[in-house]
Protein backbone atom coordinates (compact mmCIF):
# COMPACT_ATOMS: atom_id res chain seq x y z
CA UNK A 1 0.00 0.00 0.00
CA UNK A 2 1.74 2.99 -1.41
CA UNK A 3 -0.46 5.85 -1.20
CA UNK A 4 -2.39 5.57 2.24
CA UNK A 5 -4.94 7.81 1.12
CA UNK A 6 -7.55 9.11 3.65
CA UNK A 7 -10.73 9.46 2.09
CA UNK A 8 -12.70 12.36 3.67
CA UNK A 9 -15.29 14.44 2.21
CA UNK A 10 -13.49 16.91 -0.58
CA UNK A 11 -16.16 19.34 -1.32
CA UNK A 12 -14.17 22.52 0.63
CA UNK A 13 -11.97 22.05 -2.03
CA UNK A 14 -14.05 22.43 -4.79
CA UNK A 15 -13.50 25.93 -5.97
CA UNK A 16 -17.13 28.24 -6.47
CA UNK A 17 -16.45 27.96 -10.12
CA UNK A 18 -15.22 25.23 -10.54
CA UNK A 19 -14.70 24.00 -14.23
CA UNK A 20 -17.22 21.33 -16.11
CA UNK A 21 -13.83 19.24 -17.37
CA UNK A 22 -10.11 19.01 -16.44
CA UNK A 23 -8.16 17.14 -18.45
CA UNK A 24 -4.49 17.27 -16.64
CA UNK A 25 -1.76 16.75 -19.36
CA UNK A 26 1.30 15.48 -18.68
CA UNK A 27 4.55 17.52 -19.53
CA UNK A 28 6.38 14.40 -22.38
CA UNK A 29 9.55 16.22 -21.49
CA UNK A 30 9.52 15.11 -17.66
CA UNK A 31 7.90 11.83 -18.37
CA UNK A 32 8.22 8.83 -20.88
CA UNK A 33 4.79 8.12 -22.26
CA UNK A 34 4.46 4.35 -22.58
CA UNK A 35 0.98 4.67 -24.97
CA UNK A 36 -0.78 7.83 -26.00
CA UNK A 37 -4.39 8.62 -27.27
CA UNK A 38 -5.67 11.54 -29.73
CA UNK A 39 -9.15 12.15 -30.76
CA UNK A 40 -9.87 8.49 -29.64
CA UNK A 41 -13.55 8.04 -31.04
CA UNK A 42 -15.64 4.60 -30.00
CA UNK A 43 -18.99 3.80 -31.62
CA UNK A 44 -21.36 0.55 -31.61
CA UNK A 45 -22.76 0.36 -34.60
CA UNK A 46 -24.38 4.47 -34.92
CA UNK A 47 -23.76 4.74 -31.34
CA UNK A 48 -20.83 7.05 -29.79
CA UNK A 49 -19.34 5.30 -26.99
CA UNK A 50 -16.79 7.48 -25.90
CA UNK A 51 -15.05 10.96 -27.65
CA UNK A 52 -12.53 13.12 -26.62
CA UNK A 53 -10.66 10.05 -24.93
CA UNK A 54 -7.10 12.14 -25.22
CA UNK A 55 -4.68 10.20 -22.32
CA UNK A 56 -0.94 10.18 -22.27
CA UNK A 57 -0.30 7.33 -19.81
CA UNK A 58 3.15 7.33 -18.14
CA UNK A 59 6.16 4.32 -18.24
CA UNK A 60 6.34 2.32 -15.73
CA UNK A 61 3.31 3.58 -13.52
CA UNK A 62 -0.55 2.66 -12.54
CA UNK A 63 -3.38 4.53 -14.30
CA UNK A 64 -6.94 3.66 -13.15
CA UNK A 65 -9.72 4.71 -15.16
CA UNK A 66 -12.66 5.04 -13.23
CA UNK A 67 -16.16 5.97 -13.59
CA UNK A 68 -19.73 4.72 -13.93
CA UNK A 69 -20.69 1.63 -15.17
CA UNK A 70 -21.61 3.00 -18.94
CA UNK A 71 -18.89 5.72 -18.72
CA UNK A 72 -16.96 4.47 -21.49
CA UNK A 73 -13.96 3.29 -19.24
CA UNK A 74 -14.11 -0.17 -20.28
CA UNK A 75 -14.49 0.98 -23.80
CA UNK A 76 -11.52 2.74 -23.72
CA UNK A 77 -9.05 0.68 -22.41
CA UNK A 78 -10.31 -2.22 -25.07
CA UNK A 79 -10.13 0.00 -27.49
CA UNK A 80 -5.66 0.36 -26.66
CA UNK A 81 -4.98 -2.97 -27.55
CA UNK A 82 -7.70 -3.02 -30.34
CA UNK A 83 -9.90 -5.83 -28.44
CA UNK A 84 -12.89 -3.81 -30.08
CA UNK A 85 -12.04 -4.88 -33.64
CA UNK A 86 -15.25 -6.25 -34.89
CA UNK A 87 -17.63 -5.30 -32.10
CA UNK A 88 -16.91 -1.45 -32.51
CA UNK A 89 -15.58 1.33 -34.80
CA UNK A 90 -12.66 2.68 -33.37
CA UNK A 91 -11.29 6.22 -34.88
CA UNK A 92 -8.84 8.07 -33.74
CA UNK A 93 -4.97 7.33 -33.04
CA UNK A 94 -3.63 5.01 -30.38
CA UNK A 95 0.51 5.89 -30.41
CA UNK A 96 2.77 3.44 -29.07
CA UNK A 97 6.77 3.91 -29.33
CA UNK A 98 5.94 6.39 -31.95
CA UNK A 99 3.67 4.33 -34.29
CA UNK A 100 -0.01 4.81 -34.41
CA UNK A 101 -1.55 1.23 -33.83
CA UNK A 102 -4.77 1.38 -34.99
CA UNK A 103 -4.38 1.87 -38.53
CA UNK A 104 -4.96 -1.55 -40.91
CA UNK A 105 -1.13 -1.91 -41.65
CA UNK A 106 -0.80 -3.00 -37.80
CA UNK A 107 -0.17 -6.48 -37.32
CA UNK A 108 -2.48 -6.51 -34.81
CA UNK A 109 -1.93 -10.16 -33.22
CA UNK A 110 1.96 -9.03 -32.33
CA UNK A 111 0.82 -5.78 -31.14
CA UNK A 112 -1.06 -8.05 -28.62
CA UNK A 113 1.95 -9.26 -27.37
CA UNK A 114 3.53 -5.62 -26.47
CA UNK A 115 0.25 -4.86 -25.12
CA UNK A 116 -1.47 -7.57 -22.86
CA UNK A 117 -4.90 -7.56 -20.99
CA UNK A 118 -6.06 -9.10 -17.78
CA UNK A 119 -9.74 -9.53 -18.42
CA UNK A 120 -12.78 -9.37 -15.43
CA UNK A 121 -13.22 -12.90 -15.16
CA UNK A 122 -10.10 -15.31 -14.81
CA UNK A 123 -10.48 -17.39 -18.33
CA UNK A 124 -7.88 -20.05 -18.07
CA UNK A 125 -7.72 -22.37 -20.45
CA UNK A 126 -8.31 -26.01 -20.12
CA UNK A 127 -4.95 -26.94 -20.35
CA UNK A 128 -2.48 -27.21 -17.76
CA UNK A 129 -1.14 -24.58 -15.49
CA UNK A 130 2.40 -24.98 -17.06
CA UNK A 131 0.81 -25.33 -20.81
CA UNK A 132 -1.16 -22.25 -19.84
CA UNK A 133 1.77 -19.88 -19.72
CA UNK A 134 3.91 -21.79 -22.68
CA UNK A 135 1.15 -22.17 -25.15
CA UNK A 136 1.24 -18.68 -26.78
CA UNK A 137 5.02 -19.10 -26.75
CA UNK A 138 5.42 -22.81 -28.35
CA UNK A 139 2.42 -21.35 -31.05
CA UNK A 140 4.63 -18.43 -31.74
CA UNK A 141 8.18 -21.09 -31.98
CA UNK A 142 9.83 -20.78 -28.63
CA UNK A 143 10.24 -24.86 -28.11
CA UNK A 144 13.89 -25.12 -25.78
CA UNK A 145 12.27 -26.97 -22.96
CA UNK A 146 15.06 -25.05 -20.49
CA UNK A 147 13.77 -21.15 -21.64
CA UNK A 148 10.25 -22.69 -21.19
CA UNK A 149 10.66 -23.62 -17.72
CA UNK A 150 12.20 -20.18 -16.89
CA UNK A 151 9.92 -18.03 -18.46
CA UNK A 152 7.08 -20.17 -16.16
CA UNK A 153 8.86 -19.79 -13.08
CA UNK A 154 9.72 -16.20 -13.74
CA UNK A 155 6.53 -15.36 -14.42
CA UNK A 156 4.79 -17.57 -12.07
CA UNK A 157 7.05 -15.48 -9.33
CA UNK A 158 6.12 -12.23 -11.06
CA UNK A 159 2.48 -12.99 -10.11
CA UNK A 160 2.92 -14.40 -6.93
CA UNK A 161 1.37 -17.76 -7.45
CA UNK A 162 4.72 -19.73 -7.55
CA UNK A 163 4.91 -20.95 -4.33
CA UNK A 164 1.48 -22.15 -4.60
CA UNK A 165 1.15 -24.39 -7.91
CA UNK A 166 5.50 -25.02 -7.89
CA UNK A 167 4.40 -28.60 -7.73
CA UNK A 168 1.57 -28.89 -9.51
CA UNK A 169 2.46 -27.27 -13.04
CA UNK A 170 0.70 -30.29 -14.68
CA UNK A 171 -2.73 -29.72 -13.17
CA UNK A 172 -5.57 -28.46 -14.95
CA UNK A 173 -5.48 -24.66 -14.25
CA UNK A 174 -9.23 -25.08 -14.38
CA UNK A 175 -8.81 -26.95 -11.08
CA UNK A 176 -7.35 -23.37 -9.80
CA UNK A 177 -9.13 -21.10 -7.18
CA UNK A 178 -10.60 -17.54 -8.87
CA UNK A 179 -7.50 -16.07 -7.51
CA UNK A 180 -5.15 -18.12 -8.59
CA UNK A 181 -6.90 -18.73 -11.28
CA UNK A 182 -6.18 -14.93 -12.08
CA UNK A 183 -3.12 -14.51 -11.25
CA UNK A 184 -2.25 -17.34 -13.28
CA UNK A 185 -3.58 -15.18 -16.58
CA UNK A 186 -1.93 -12.27 -15.16
CA UNK A 187 1.46 -14.75 -15.24
CA UNK A 188 0.20 -15.72 -18.68
CA UNK A 189 0.26 -12.23 -19.93
CA UNK A 190 3.36 -11.50 -18.65
CA UNK A 191 5.21 -14.76 -19.96
CA UNK A 192 5.41 -12.77 -23.58
CA UNK A 193 7.07 -10.10 -22.04
CA UNK A 194 4.48 -7.12 -23.12
CA UNK A 195 5.56 -3.77 -21.97
CA UNK A 196 2.23 -2.84 -21.30
CA UNK A 197 -0.40 -4.57 -18.88
CA UNK A 198 -4.28 -3.60 -19.58
CA UNK A 199 -6.65 -4.87 -16.64
CA UNK A 200 -10.42 -4.81 -17.01
CA UNK A 201 -11.91 -4.98 -13.28
CA UNK A 202 -9.40 -7.78 -12.71
CA UNK A 203 -10.21 -7.98 -8.91
CA UNK A 204 -14.07 -7.37 -9.21
CA UNK A 205 -15.31 -10.86 -9.17
CA UNK A 206 -12.49 -12.28 -6.51
CA UNK A 207 -12.72 -12.19 -2.72
CA UNK A 208 -11.22 -9.72 -0.69
CA UNK A 209 -8.16 -11.47 0.14
CA UNK A 210 -7.56 -12.45 -3.42
CA UNK A 211 -8.56 -9.07 -4.55
CA UNK A 212 -5.73 -7.81 -2.48
CA UNK A 213 -3.12 -10.38 -3.42
CA UNK A 214 -4.08 -9.29 -6.81
CA UNK A 215 -3.36 -5.69 -6.31
CA UNK A 216 0.20 -6.45 -4.21
CA UNK A 217 1.00 -8.33 -7.23
CA UNK A 218 0.22 -5.33 -9.49
CA UNK A 219 2.27 -3.24 -7.09
CA UNK A 220 5.43 -5.32 -7.20
CA UNK A 221 5.05 -5.47 -11.44
CA UNK A 222 4.98 -2.09 -11.59
CA UNK A 223 8.57 -1.24 -11.54
CA UNK A 224 9.17 -3.09 -15.16
CA UNK A 225 5.29 -2.56 -16.50
CA UNK A 226 3.23 0.38 -17.50
CA UNK A 227 -0.64 -0.61 -15.93
CA UNK A 228 -3.66 0.16 -17.07
CA UNK A 229 -6.67 -0.75 -14.82
CA UNK A 230 -10.48 -0.09 -14.94
CA UNK A 231 -11.67 -0.54 -11.24
CA UNK A 232 -14.95 0.14 -9.98
CA UNK A 233 -12.91 0.03 -6.56
CA UNK A 234 -12.57 3.30 -5.39
CA UNK A 235 -9.86 2.23 -2.77
CA UNK A 236 -8.48 0.02 -4.95
CA UNK A 237 -7.40 3.19 -7.50
CA UNK A 238 -6.56 5.13 -4.68
CA UNK A 239 -4.62 2.33 -2.80
CA UNK A 240 -2.42 1.34 -6.01
CA UNK A 241 -2.89 3.95 -9.08
CA UNK A 242 -0.46 7.07 -9.53
CA UNK A 243 -2.83 8.57 -11.85
CA UNK A 244 -6.44 8.06 -12.24
CA UNK A 245 -8.51 9.48 -14.72
CA UNK A 246 -12.52 9.30 -14.41
CA UNK A 247 -14.53 8.83 -16.89
CA UNK A 248 -18.12 10.62 -17.94
CA UNK A 249 -20.82 9.90 -20.24
CA UNK A 250 -18.22 8.38 -22.94
CA UNK A 251 -16.16 11.58 -21.71
CA UNK A 252 -12.50 12.21 -19.65
CA UNK A 253 -13.65 14.74 -17.11
CA UNK A 254 -10.61 14.53 -15.52
CA UNK A 255 -7.40 13.37 -15.39
CA UNK A 256 -4.48 13.74 -12.84
CA UNK A 257 -1.89 12.21 -9.97
CA UNK A 258 -4.83 9.97 -8.16
CA UNK A 259 -3.30 11.82 -5.02
CA UNK A 260 -4.61 15.46 -6.54
CA UNK A 261 -8.16 13.05 -7.85
CA UNK A 262 -8.67 11.81 -4.33
CA UNK A 263 -8.33 14.46 -2.30
CA UNK A 264 -8.14 17.97 -4.27
CA UNK A 265 -10.61 17.44 -7.50
CA UNK A 266 -10.94 20.41 -9.52
CA UNK A 267 -14.10 19.00 -11.42
CA UNK A 268 -17.53 18.70 -8.92
CA UNK A 269 -18.59 15.96 -10.84
CA UNK A 270 -15.46 13.59 -10.11
CA UNK A 271 -16.12 14.79 -6.32
CA UNK A 272 -19.49 13.86 -6.47
CA UNK A 273 -18.28 10.44 -8.13
CA UNK A 274 -15.25 9.74 -5.18
CA UNK A 275 -17.43 10.65 -2.85
CA UNK A 276 -20.36 8.29 -4.07
CA UNK A 277 -23.02 10.53 -4.64
CA UNK A 278 -23.66 8.82 -8.06
CA UNK A 279 -22.36 5.76 -10.12
CA UNK B 1 -58.67 -22.01 -5.86
CA UNK B 2 -55.97 -20.63 -4.30
CA UNK B 3 -52.21 -20.33 -5.44
CA UNK B 4 -50.75 -23.44 -3.38
CA UNK B 5 -53.75 -25.70 -4.34
CA UNK B 6 -53.51 -24.51 -7.94
CA UNK B 7 -50.05 -25.46 -8.11
CA UNK B 8 -50.54 -28.60 -6.59
CA UNK B 9 -52.92 -29.89 -9.15
CA UNK B 10 -50.58 -28.55 -12.16
CA UNK B 11 -47.36 -30.11 -9.90
CA UNK B 12 -49.17 -33.52 -10.44
CA UNK B 13 -50.54 -33.18 -14.10
CA UNK B 14 -47.01 -32.60 -14.96
CA UNK B 15 -45.80 -35.32 -12.90
CA UNK B 16 -48.11 -37.41 -15.09
CA UNK B 17 -47.56 -36.00 -18.18
CA UNK B 18 -43.83 -36.84 -17.57
CA UNK B 19 -44.32 -40.19 -16.32
CA UNK B 20 -46.43 -41.23 -19.41
CA UNK B 21 -43.42 -40.23 -21.42
CA UNK B 22 -41.10 -42.57 -20.17
CA UNK B 23 -43.37 -45.52 -19.22
CA UNK B 24 -44.17 -45.57 -23.45
CA UNK B 25 -40.18 -45.55 -23.73
CA UNK B 26 -40.19 -48.68 -20.42
CA UNK B 27 -42.82 -50.44 -22.12
CA UNK B 28 -41.22 -50.64 -25.78
CA UNK B 29 -38.02 -51.36 -24.61
CA UNK B 30 -39.49 -54.17 -22.02
CA UNK B 31 -41.77 -55.72 -25.04
CA UNK B 32 -38.87 -55.37 -27.47
CA UNK B 33 -36.09 -56.77 -25.30
CA UNK B 34 -38.48 -59.75 -23.17
CA UNK B 35 -39.44 -60.88 -26.70
CA UNK B 36 -36.10 -60.66 -28.37
CA UNK B 37 -33.12 -61.65 -26.05
CA UNK B 38 -34.30 -65.12 -25.24
CA UNK B 39 -33.18 -65.64 -29.21
CA UNK B 40 -30.45 -64.50 -28.90
CA UNK B 41 -27.40 -66.68 -29.02
CA UNK B 42 -23.43 -66.52 -30.40
CA UNK B 43 -24.68 -68.39 -33.47
CA UNK B 44 -27.25 -65.80 -34.23
CA UNK B 45 -25.01 -63.20 -33.85
CA UNK B 46 -22.25 -64.27 -36.00
CA UNK B 47 -23.25 -66.78 -38.80
CA UNK B 48 -25.43 -65.76 -41.77
CA UNK B 49 -28.98 -64.94 -43.06
CA UNK B 50 -31.00 -68.26 -44.22
CA UNK B 51 -33.67 -66.92 -46.39
CA UNK B 52 -35.98 -70.51 -46.62
CA UNK B 53 -34.56 -72.21 -43.58
CA UNK B 54 -34.71 -71.63 -39.88
CA UNK B 55 -31.55 -71.41 -37.66
CA UNK B 56 -29.81 -68.32 -39.93
CA UNK B 57 -28.52 -65.11 -37.57
CA UNK B 58 -27.38 -61.71 -38.26
CA UNK B 59 -23.49 -61.67 -38.54
CA UNK B 60 -23.47 -60.34 -41.71
CA UNK B 61 -25.85 -57.48 -41.42
CA UNK B 62 -24.66 -56.76 -37.85
CA UNK B 63 -20.78 -56.19 -39.59
CA UNK B 64 -22.52 -54.53 -42.58
CA UNK B 65 -24.07 -51.57 -40.10
CA UNK B 66 -21.07 -50.81 -38.06
CA UNK B 67 -18.48 -50.54 -41.28
CA UNK B 68 -21.38 -48.50 -43.24
CA UNK B 69 -21.77 -46.40 -39.62
CA UNK B 70 -17.61 -46.12 -39.61
CA UNK B 71 -17.98 -45.08 -42.61
CA UNK B 72 -20.84 -42.33 -42.92
CA UNK B 73 -18.75 -40.86 -39.60
CA UNK B 74 -15.57 -40.75 -41.34
CA UNK B 75 -17.53 -38.71 -44.35
CA UNK B 76 -19.76 -36.63 -42.08
CA UNK B 77 -16.99 -35.75 -39.24
CA UNK B 78 -15.23 -33.78 -40.62
CA UNK B 79 -17.77 -31.85 -43.13
CA UNK B 80 -19.94 -31.02 -39.89
CA UNK B 81 -16.94 -29.83 -37.67
CA UNK B 82 -15.99 -27.64 -40.53
CA UNK B 83 -19.30 -26.29 -41.04
CA UNK B 84 -20.24 -25.81 -37.45
CA UNK B 85 -16.71 -23.80 -36.73
CA UNK B 86 -17.47 -21.86 -39.16
CA UNK B 87 -20.85 -20.91 -38.44
CA UNK B 88 -20.31 -20.66 -34.61
CA UNK B 89 -16.81 -19.13 -34.84
CA UNK B 90 -16.63 -17.34 -38.32
CA UNK B 91 -19.85 -16.33 -39.42
CA UNK B 92 -21.29 -12.89 -39.75
CA UNK B 93 -24.68 -11.97 -40.05
CA UNK B 94 -25.40 -11.71 -43.45
CA UNK B 95 -26.86 -13.02 -46.41
CA UNK B 96 -24.51 -16.80 -47.10
CA UNK B 97 -25.10 -17.51 -43.56
CA UNK B 98 -28.72 -17.39 -43.64
CA UNK B 99 -28.14 -19.24 -46.53
CA UNK B 100 -26.57 -21.57 -44.76
CA UNK B 101 -28.26 -22.06 -42.04
CA UNK B 102 -31.50 -22.44 -43.48
CA UNK B 103 -30.21 -25.61 -46.19
CA UNK B 104 -29.03 -27.10 -42.84
CA UNK B 105 -32.58 -27.04 -40.72
CA UNK B 106 -34.14 -27.85 -44.57
CA UNK B 107 -31.95 -30.62 -44.87
CA UNK B 108 -32.66 -31.94 -41.25
CA UNK B 109 -36.26 -31.75 -41.30
CA UNK B 110 -36.30 -34.00 -44.86
CA UNK B 111 -37.78 -37.39 -43.93
CA UNK B 112 -35.07 -40.15 -44.73
CA UNK B 113 -37.21 -42.30 -47.43
CA UNK B 114 -36.40 -39.13 -49.36
CA UNK B 115 -32.59 -39.16 -48.69
CA UNK B 116 -32.83 -42.87 -49.91
CA UNK B 117 -34.46 -41.99 -53.33
CA UNK B 118 -32.54 -39.05 -53.82
CA UNK B 119 -29.36 -41.09 -53.28
CA UNK B 120 -30.89 -44.04 -54.85
CA UNK B 121 -30.99 -41.13 -58.47
CA UNK B 122 -27.88 -40.21 -57.78
CA UNK B 123 -25.31 -42.33 -56.33
CA UNK B 124 -26.90 -45.76 -57.73
CA UNK B 125 -28.01 -45.04 -60.87
CA UNK B 126 -26.57 -41.98 -62.32
CA UNK B 127 -23.42 -42.21 -60.73
CA UNK B 128 -23.46 -46.10 -61.44
CA UNK B 129 -22.24 -46.50 -57.65
CA UNK B 130 -24.62 -49.00 -57.98
CA UNK B 131 -26.63 -50.60 -54.28
CA UNK B 132 -23.30 -50.58 -52.03
CA UNK B 133 -22.18 -49.09 -49.29
CA UNK B 134 -20.45 -45.91 -50.66
CA UNK B 135 -24.11 -44.98 -51.73
CA UNK B 136 -24.97 -45.90 -48.41
CA UNK B 137 -22.59 -44.22 -46.91
CA UNK B 138 -23.14 -40.82 -48.81
CA UNK B 139 -26.84 -41.23 -48.45
CA UNK B 140 -26.58 -41.69 -44.34
CA UNK B 141 -23.72 -38.62 -44.54
CA UNK B 142 -26.69 -36.09 -46.18
CA UNK B 143 -29.11 -37.70 -43.54
CA UNK B 144 -26.72 -37.10 -40.51
CA UNK B 145 -24.90 -34.12 -41.64
CA UNK B 146 -27.29 -31.16 -40.61
CA UNK B 147 -28.03 -32.82 -36.97
CA UNK B 148 -24.08 -33.34 -36.47
CA UNK B 149 -23.30 -29.45 -37.90
CA UNK B 150 -26.15 -28.54 -35.32
CA UNK B 151 -24.97 -30.39 -31.95
CA UNK B 152 -21.27 -29.40 -32.49
CA UNK B 153 -22.06 -25.94 -33.19
CA UNK B 154 -24.05 -26.09 -30.09
CA UNK B 155 -20.96 -27.87 -28.43
CA UNK B 156 -18.82 -24.69 -29.37
CA UNK B 157 -21.25 -22.36 -28.42
CA UNK B 158 -21.13 -23.36 -25.18
CA UNK B 159 -17.44 -22.14 -24.54
CA UNK B 160 -17.44 -18.87 -23.27
CA UNK B 161 -16.38 -16.18 -25.11
CA UNK B 162 -13.80 -15.30 -22.27
CA UNK B 163 -11.71 -18.25 -23.74
CA UNK B 164 -11.58 -16.72 -27.04
CA UNK B 165 -10.88 -13.13 -25.56
CA UNK B 166 -7.97 -14.58 -23.89
CA UNK B 167 -6.53 -16.10 -26.89
CA UNK B 168 -7.09 -13.00 -28.56
CA UNK B 169 -5.42 -10.89 -25.79
CA UNK B 170 -2.33 -13.29 -26.31
CA UNK B 171 -1.91 -12.36 -29.53
CA UNK B 172 -3.42 -15.64 -31.02
CA UNK B 173 -5.17 -15.30 -34.17
CA UNK B 174 -8.60 -16.69 -34.04
CA UNK B 175 -8.04 -20.10 -35.94
CA UNK B 176 -5.02 -20.56 -33.75
CA UNK B 177 -7.86 -19.78 -30.74
CA UNK B 178 -10.43 -22.31 -32.27
CA UNK B 179 -8.08 -24.89 -32.85
CA UNK B 180 -5.69 -24.89 -30.11
CA UNK B 181 -7.99 -23.74 -26.88
CA UNK B 182 -11.62 -23.66 -28.42
CA UNK B 183 -11.88 -27.28 -29.87
CA UNK B 184 -9.97 -28.99 -27.38
CA UNK B 185 -12.46 -27.48 -24.56
CA UNK B 186 -15.87 -28.41 -26.57
CA UNK B 187 -14.44 -32.55 -27.23
CA UNK B 188 -15.93 -33.80 -24.59
CA UNK B 189 -19.54 -32.41 -26.03
CA UNK B 190 -18.50 -32.97 -29.30
CA UNK B 191 -17.35 -36.55 -28.45
CA UNK B 192 -21.15 -36.87 -27.20
CA UNK B 193 -22.71 -35.54 -29.53
CA UNK B 194 -20.78 -37.87 -32.08
CA UNK B 195 -21.50 -41.06 -30.10
CA UNK B 196 -25.82 -40.12 -30.21
CA UNK B 197 -25.39 -39.24 -33.93
CA UNK B 198 -24.35 -43.00 -34.35
CA UNK B 199 -27.03 -44.41 -32.50
CA UNK B 200 -29.67 -42.53 -35.08
CA UNK B 201 -27.14 -43.30 -37.95
CA UNK B 202 -26.88 -47.12 -36.76
CA UNK B 203 -30.96 -47.77 -36.88
CA UNK B 204 -31.56 -46.39 -39.97
CA UNK B 205 -33.44 -48.11 -42.24
CA UNK B 206 -35.75 -46.06 -45.34
CA UNK B 207 -32.34 -44.39 -46.16
CA UNK B 208 -30.42 -47.26 -46.62
CA UNK B 209 -32.99 -49.22 -48.31
CA UNK B 210 -32.51 -47.72 -52.02
CA UNK B 211 -28.86 -47.28 -51.49
CA UNK B 212 -27.07 -49.84 -49.72
CA UNK B 213 -29.33 -52.17 -50.71
CA UNK B 214 -31.40 -54.98 -49.55
CA UNK B 215 -29.24 -58.19 -49.74
CA UNK B 216 -26.48 -59.31 -47.62
CA UNK B 217 -24.09 -61.90 -50.23
CA UNK B 218 -21.77 -63.85 -48.71
CA UNK B 219 -18.53 -62.43 -46.80
CA UNK B 220 -15.18 -64.09 -46.52
CA UNK B 221 -13.97 -62.79 -43.16
CA UNK B 222 -10.45 -63.89 -44.03
CA UNK B 223 -9.73 -61.80 -46.98
CA UNK B 224 -9.54 -57.95 -45.66
CA UNK B 225 -8.71 -56.61 -49.19
CA UNK B 226 -11.35 -54.03 -50.04
CA UNK B 227 -10.49 -54.73 -53.65
CA UNK B 228 -11.76 -58.07 -53.59
CA UNK B 229 -15.75 -58.54 -54.32
CA UNK B 230 -16.09 -61.19 -51.11
CA UNK B 231 -13.97 -59.05 -48.81
CA UNK B 232 -16.03 -57.30 -45.67
CA UNK B 233 -14.50 -54.12 -46.46
CA UNK B 234 -15.09 -53.72 -49.93
CA UNK B 235 -17.37 -50.69 -50.38
CA UNK B 236 -18.98 -51.30 -53.72
CA UNK B 237 -20.46 -54.27 -52.49
CA UNK B 238 -24.60 -54.25 -51.64
CA UNK B 239 -24.98 -54.76 -48.10
CA UNK B 240 -28.04 -54.92 -46.23
CA UNK B 241 -27.43 -53.70 -42.46
CA UNK B 242 -29.40 -54.69 -39.31
CA UNK B 243 -32.35 -52.21 -39.59
CA UNK B 244 -32.83 -52.77 -43.32
CA UNK B 245 -33.07 -56.39 -43.10
CA UNK B 246 -35.46 -56.28 -39.87
CA UNK B 247 -37.62 -54.24 -42.38
CA UNK B 248 -37.03 -56.56 -45.07
CA UNK B 249 -38.05 -60.36 -43.31
CA UNK B 250 -41.04 -58.19 -41.73
CA UNK B 251 -42.10 -57.53 -45.24
CA UNK B 252 -41.05 -60.41 -47.12
CA UNK B 253 -39.47 -63.36 -45.05
CA UNK B 254 -40.28 -66.75 -45.50
CA UNK B 255 -38.37 -68.35 -43.04
CA UNK B 256 -40.01 -70.59 -41.05
CA UNK B 257 -38.54 -68.35 -38.20
CA UNK B 258 -39.40 -65.53 -38.99
CA UNK B 259 -40.49 -63.63 -36.37
CA UNK B 260 -38.15 -65.42 -33.85
CA UNK B 261 -35.35 -63.98 -36.18
CA UNK B 262 -36.95 -60.40 -36.37
CA UNK B 263 -37.64 -60.11 -32.51
CA UNK B 264 -33.86 -61.29 -31.93
CA UNK B 265 -32.50 -58.81 -34.43
CA UNK B 266 -34.96 -56.17 -33.18
CA UNK B 267 -33.36 -56.72 -29.85
CA UNK B 268 -29.99 -56.55 -31.25
CA UNK B 269 -30.41 -53.24 -32.90
CA UNK B 270 -32.10 -51.73 -29.82
CA UNK B 271 -29.66 -53.04 -27.51
CA UNK B 272 -26.60 -51.58 -29.63
CA UNK B 273 -28.89 -47.97 -29.38
CA UNK B 274 -28.91 -48.32 -26.07
CA UNK B 275 -25.57 -48.64 -25.19
CA UNK B 276 -24.70 -45.60 -27.84
CA UNK B 277 -27.13 -43.72 -25.31
CA UNK B 278 -25.93 -44.29 -22.38
CA UNK B 279 -22.00 -44.95 -23.74
CA UNK B 280 -22.26 -41.07 -24.84
CA UNK B 281 -23.02 -39.44 -21.62
CA UNK B 282 -20.67 -41.77 -19.65
CA UNK B 283 -17.54 -40.81 -22.33
CA UNK B 284 -18.65 -37.14 -22.20
CA UNK B 285 -18.23 -36.39 -18.51
CA UNK B 286 -15.46 -38.77 -18.33
CA UNK B 287 -13.37 -36.49 -21.01
CA UNK B 288 -15.01 -33.45 -19.16
CA UNK B 289 -13.35 -34.69 -15.50
CA UNK B 290 -10.34 -35.02 -17.37
CA UNK B 291 -9.95 -32.10 -18.88
CA UNK B 292 -10.80 -30.39 -15.37
CA UNK B 293 -9.17 -31.94 -13.10
CA UNK B 294 -6.52 -34.20 -13.69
Amino acid sequence: MVNNIELKPVSEFIPENAPERFIYDMPSEKHEIALSTKNLQVYYGDNLALSEGDLSFERYKITSLIGASGSGKSTFLRSLNRMNDGVATVKGNIMYRGVDINTKAIDVYEMRRHIGMVFQRPNPFAKSIYNNITFALTQRGTTSKQELDEIVETSLKQAALWDEVKDELNKSALALSGGQAQRLVIARALALKPDILLLDEPSSALDPISSSQVEDTLLELKNKYTIIIVTHNMQQAARISDYTAFFHMGKVIEYDLTRKIFTRPKVALTNDYISGNFG
Amino acid sequence: MNAKTSDKIATGVIYAISSIVALILIAMLAFILVRGVPHLSWHFLTSPAKAFEAGGGIGIQLFNSFYLLVLAMAISFPIALGAAIYLNEYAHKGRFTTIVRTAIEILSSLPSVVVGLFGFLLFVVKFHFGFSILSGAVALTIFNLPLLTRSIETSLAQIPNLQREAGSALGLSRWETVIHVILPAAVPSIVTGVVLSAGRVFGEAAALIYTAGQSAPALNFGDWNPFNIASPLNPMRPAETLAVHIWKINSEGIMPDLSAVSAGASAVLIIVVLIFNFSARKIGAKLHKKLTSA
